[in-house]
């Protein structure tokens, strides 16, 4: 069976730890622009959801500018994410042994990850984390342009707008709710980071966390040892 | 007749009301005043109006807007809809009354109501930009305003118009300039008809009911007041001869209210979601507290070696 999550770029280097591969530098750079567009529009989102944190337009250069930057960061946003969508979607689709891996959250959560079944590049909170945010990036791109007063509002009615604004207000609730999730995960779950900056985590960490894929990369490593095997 | 206010002397005058008689100011809070002022209201009695547009020339004289030259959309209503540069407009309907069987001109001076529970302030986002003072004006104040749109959606209404030139929001402000120093607004002025009355909304309740007995006298059985409670009541009412069906006139709404929608998205949405968020991240927080980070060990270090080796040693 083919690994369906391995890329042919992902490498296992051995040695002392071994060194895998898991992110190319495109995937980091579009992994990154669309995590500082998520922050900007966290912040500029906020400022114009509660009053308490409208000081949070000062970030932007006032109320103006957070109206007017807020939704064409939304634009980059989907777009960047639609890059990750595209490289990221087949790696997470749902696969049986996911369902025993959410069954067994608890004892993830308390860090005793022998009990759970071996998962490839992902596990099913990754899966979930992305499929919400995939589905939430739609609802809000949809709703946030109807709410576009400055180029979209003749095309719908008040009324529509109205159900557009609590549309956005939830979703982007939901989806800062996501965001901790995501981001929290990648700060308790050491060595996580260096996955999406310098593109590699050690060997441990994916025998520990991603077992399967690991095997599944050592054993398709024949077809692309073409590059690194410095041993030969 | 109601007796017209008198001219303005021509000595300085210090306003009325200003910034201490703040009752609302959106997204803030203002402490309560000392005192409230007298509530005031304009009164528009539609049976009265002769559809002459005097007051919305008045308006744009006095507020200074330059509205573009418009174009014959084919009907009376010039410009076809309010604009930024447009606070008030005359709305014309033809109506079959099915009872007389006679064709009923009904005009309306549509513009801000100066709701006392005004949905565009609870709409705003941004604070200070719309306010209201305890004479009952909602006013808004431009500096403050970033030109969301937000309250369009929290007018019951349809009156807030976003300018294309400086992105903020444009409505009637009562003439707030005007009463502050004890005129009426422009366009009462300026009506020939007396069809626009301005004072306390007392007085002008009272003008009302002798209007409607009139009115009622004259046939009109459904004549009456349109102050409705579903915003609290208004600042500007009308006074309608089929105020049993107030849609007539050009869709003014039966039973306005502020949108559940907005209620809930300024409502439970806000505290709500802020208060999921703040727990998320406690809980996060909470979590590698009691159970610590899970990291790698050297045992899982060392199985990967041995996958590893075990593979290259297999396969050369």
């Amino acid at each position: 069976m083919a690994a369906y999550d391995v890329k042919p770029n992902e490498q296992v280097h051995p040695g002392k730890p071994v060194i895998v591969d898991r992110y190319t530098v495109s995937a980091r750079i579009n992994h990154w622009i669309t995590a500082a567009s998520l922050i900007l529009l966290a912040l500029s989102g906020l400022a114009m959801f509660h009053p308490s944190l409208f000081f949070l337009s000062g970030l932007f250069g006032g109320g103006q500018f957070t109206r007017f930057i807020h939704p064409w960061i939304g634009v980059l946003l989907f777009f960047s994410f639609l890059g990750l969508f595209l490289r990221f979607w087949k790696a997470n689709l749902w696969r049986p042994e996911d369902g025993t891996w959410l069954a067994r959250f608890r004892d993830v959560l308390s860090n005793h990850e022998d009990n759970v079944p071996e998962v490839g590049k992902y596990n099913a909170g990754q899966k979930l984390v992305f499929w919400s945010m995939s589905i939430l990036i739609v609802i809000l791109i949809s709703s946030g342009i109807v709410i576009w007063q400055q180029y979209f509002a003749a095309y719908t009615t008040i009324g529509q707008q109205r159900v557009a604004l609590l549309v956005h207000s939830i979703a982007a609730v939901a989806i800062i709710g996501v965001w901790i999730i995501h981001f929290y995960s990648a700060i308790w779950v050491r060595g996580t980071i260096p996955a999406m900056t310098r593109g590699r985590v050690t060997g441990g960490w994916a025998w520990r966390h991603h077992r399967k894929w690991l095997r599944e990369l050592i054993a398709g490593k024949p077809d692309g040892r073409s590059g690194s095997n410095p041993a030969e | 007749m109601f007796p017209p206010l008198p001219n303005p002397s021509t000595t300085d005058t210090a306003p009325r009301f200003s910034g201490k008689d703040l009752i609302r100011r959106s997204a803030s809070t203002v402490p309560a005043p000392e005192q409230r002022l007298t509530e005031v209201a304009k009164l528009i009695d539609v049976s009265k109006c002769i559809g002459c547009k005097a007051c919305q020339t008045a308006c744009i004289e006095w507020n200074d807007t330059h509205p573009e030259i418009g174009f014959n959309a084919g009907v009376y209503e010039n410009p076809a809809d309010l604009t930024p540069d447009m606070f008030t407009l005359m709305r014309y309907s033809e109506w079959d009354n099915p009872e007389t069987n006679e064709l009923e001109w009904l005009i309306r001076k549509d513009g801000c109501m100066h709701c006392a529970d005004p949905g565009c302030l609870k709409a705003c986002p941004a604070p200070g930009a719309i306010v209201q003072y305890s004479n009952g004006i909602v006013d808004f104040v431009h500096e403050n305003c970033i030109g969301c749109g937000y309250c369009i959606k929290g007018c019951p209404f349809n009156i807030p118009r976003i300018s294309k030139v400086d992105h903020t929001a444009y409505k009637c402000t009562l003439c707030s300039d005007r009463v502050a120093v004890g005129q009426g607004p422009a366009c009462a002025k300026a009506c020939p008809t007396q069809a626009i009355v301005f004072g306390t909304k007392d007085e002008m309740k009272q003008h009302a009911d002798g209007r409607i007995k009139d009115l009622k006298s004259r046939g009109y059985s459904n004549a009456g007041l349109y102050d409705p409670p579903g915003v609290g009541g208004t600042h500007v009412m009308y006074v309608l001869h089929h105020a049993d069906q107030p849609e007539l006139y050009s869709g003014l709404p039966k039973e306005p209210k502020i949108s559940p929608l907005v209620e809930a998205w300024k409502g439970v949405t806000k505290y709500a979601g802020l208060t999921i968020l703040g727990v998320a991240a406690g809980v996060g927080l909470l979590h590698h507290l009691v159970m610590g980070p899970n990291r790698v060990s050297e045992t899982d270090e060392e199985h990967a070696e041995e996958l590893t080796e075990g593979d290259n040693d297999g396969r050369i």
